[in-house]
């Protein structure tokens, strides 16, 4: 695992512990809808991308969500956005 | 001159709380709004907020006790001032705390006033009589021990539980006339662990919402609206916006039943004593369910006159503690009505159960895209349904219509954005 994606995979764990906090990232299928996965709401999605903000310093736009709706799909989606891409 | 402040009702049907810890200790000031305390309910760990400036003079009710509603947890100083200003509070007797009359904010009169304890027997005692826990005189009675006769450990001298058993020989469990023996208060607070946590939010919903079913005849209306101009204009207002301003529907929901309901003002209050009270305020309750099962609904104060933004902010907030850390007293028991939205993955429509002794209940289902003819034009449009579920004796269906369709206009035509 590259240091951003355990940066990035870090960032999402500690967002959704306040969230979510019974969930555990490694037994969630990463091509599944996370949304599902862990049952997230409206709320609990903008509270998760505000706090990837806040760790990471990247604001996904309302635009993007579609490429993050999966854990992997978010996964990739921060690490492109760390690496200076998008 | 002094008050008591007594342990709220957090809600329909609660009967008792369990102390967890005071913020607050004996000559401490403090102001209206500030958090003094938590209290363990069925509805979890609540925040206990104090509704007037004032010294604390006495703490009444050490962490671990649990304390009936509407019986006295403080006893507070005001300063100069003569007359009660707030009819929530109870003027006690200095001397006796706890034969305070139950509190008048307890919505379950019936409740509060079984717990209050019996006056005393005997002929009025020239000296002050010793100040007993709530607890401690249900305790003595059960224990057949004249609770005047106990030395009292707890503060101030106060005679608590555990020293009524003391006094009756260190047994601690005989006959009582109770069905439910009250747990011994002593040991330090341990907030129940969450299969029971999850198990008496169960009870309490269980009980409100037989309730509702048994009392509130309920009566039953829908809408649906194009939601499609606003939600457009929503997605340009928060393209450009970093995520923590960005607007929830959710807030435009909250905010168009809140308009609403100043023009309908008899869907905004309490069915009480066969009766309609008009709220003073305008606060939706916004249902949230708990992760691992559960209800609740706590109030976002005045939203008639809060933005957007601040409407967002007070979601997000609300939706958090709600689900990993705790409400205030006030968001429990202050909703005038409450809207239970279904938020972005669910189904079209929900009929909501109107939670006593409010009077209504706004439902939202899922944004749905249909085809939707509009001037004379067919095309894909977002749309929502909303319901409304009201309380037929507070109120009749034609100004319920005329509210949900006032609701559906300020939604479609979205001006606050």
């Amino acid at each position: 695992m590259s240091d951003t994606e355990t940066q990035v995979r870090t960032a999402i764990r500690e967002a959704l512990r306040h969230i979510a906090p019974e969930v555990e990232l490694d037994q969630v299928d990463p091509t599944a809808d996370l949304r599902d996965e862990i049952d997230l709401d409206s709320v609990d999605a903008m509270n998760l991308l505000v706090r990837l903000h806040e760790s990471l310093g990247v604001e996904i736009p309302e635009s993007d969500y579609s490429r993050i709706a999966t854990l992997d799909g978010m996964v990739t989606y921060l690490e492109g956005r760390l690496a200076g891409e998008g | 001159m002094s008050r008591t402040y007594d342990m709220p009702a957090l809600g329909a049907g609660m009967e008792s709380g369990i102390v967890v810890e005071w913020h607050v200790e004996p000559g401490q000031a403090v102001k209206r709004g500030d958090v003094i305390g938590i209290v363990d309910t069925e509805k979890g760990a609540i925040d206990i907020e104090i509704w007037d400036d004032a010294e604390i003079a006495e703490i009444l009710a050490p962490p671990g006790t649990e304390v009936p509603v509407g019986e006295p947890l403080l006893r507070l100083k005001v300063a100069g001032e003569d007359v009660d200003l707030d009819p929530r509070e109870d003027e006690a007797p200095e001397v006796e705390p706890q034969e305070a009359p139950a509190s008048q904010e307890a919505p379950a009169p019936e409740v509060a006033a079984a717990d209050v304890v019996a006056p005393p027997q005997a002929p009025p005692s020239p000296a002050p009589r010793r100040r007993v826990s709530p607890l401690a005189r249900r305790r003595a009675e059960a224990l057949g021990v004249d609770p005047e006769r106990v030395e009292g450990t707890g503060p101030g001298g106060a005679v608590t539980a555990a020293d009524v058993e003391a006094a009756a020989g260190g047994d601690p469990s005989p006959p009582s006339p109770e069905p439910t023996p009250e747990p011994d208060p002593a040991p330090a607070p341990d907030p129940s662990p969450e299969p029971d946590r999850q198990a008496a939010m169960r009870r309490a919903i269980a009980a409100a919402m037989t309730r509702s079913k048994r009392e509130i005849p309920h009566y039953y209306l829908s809408h649906t609206l194009s939601m499609e101009s606003t939600l457009r204009r929503l997605e340009e207002v928060n393209r450009d916006r970093p995520p923590a301003e960005r607007i929830l529907v959710a807030a435009l929901y909250i905010k168009a039943v809140a308009q609403g309901l100043e023009a309908f003002p008899e869907l905004n209050g309490f069915w009480e004593d066969d009766a309609f009270r008009q709220a003073d305020g305008i606060h939706p309750g916004l249902a949230i369910s708990l992760r691992g099962g559960g209800l609740v609904a706590p109030a976002l104060h005045d939203a008639p006159s809060r933005s957007l933004e601040e409407l967002t902010s007070g979601i997000r907030d609300v939706v958090q503690r709600a689900r990993a850390g705790r409400l205030r007293g006030s968001e429990v028991t202050d909703p005038t009505i409450t809207v239970t939205s279904l938020g972005d993955r669910g189904v079209d429509t929900v009929f909501g159960v109107i939670h006593p002794p409010q009077v209504a209940i706004v439902g939202i289902g899922t944004v749905v895209e249909r085809p939707w003819a509009e001037g004379g034009m067919v095309g894909s449009h977002r749309t929502v349904t909303l319901t409304l579920s009201a309380d037929h004796r507070a109120g009749d269906g034609h100004r319920g219509s005329l509210f949900l369709a006032r609701v559906a206009h300020l939604l479609h035509t979205g001006d606050e954005l």
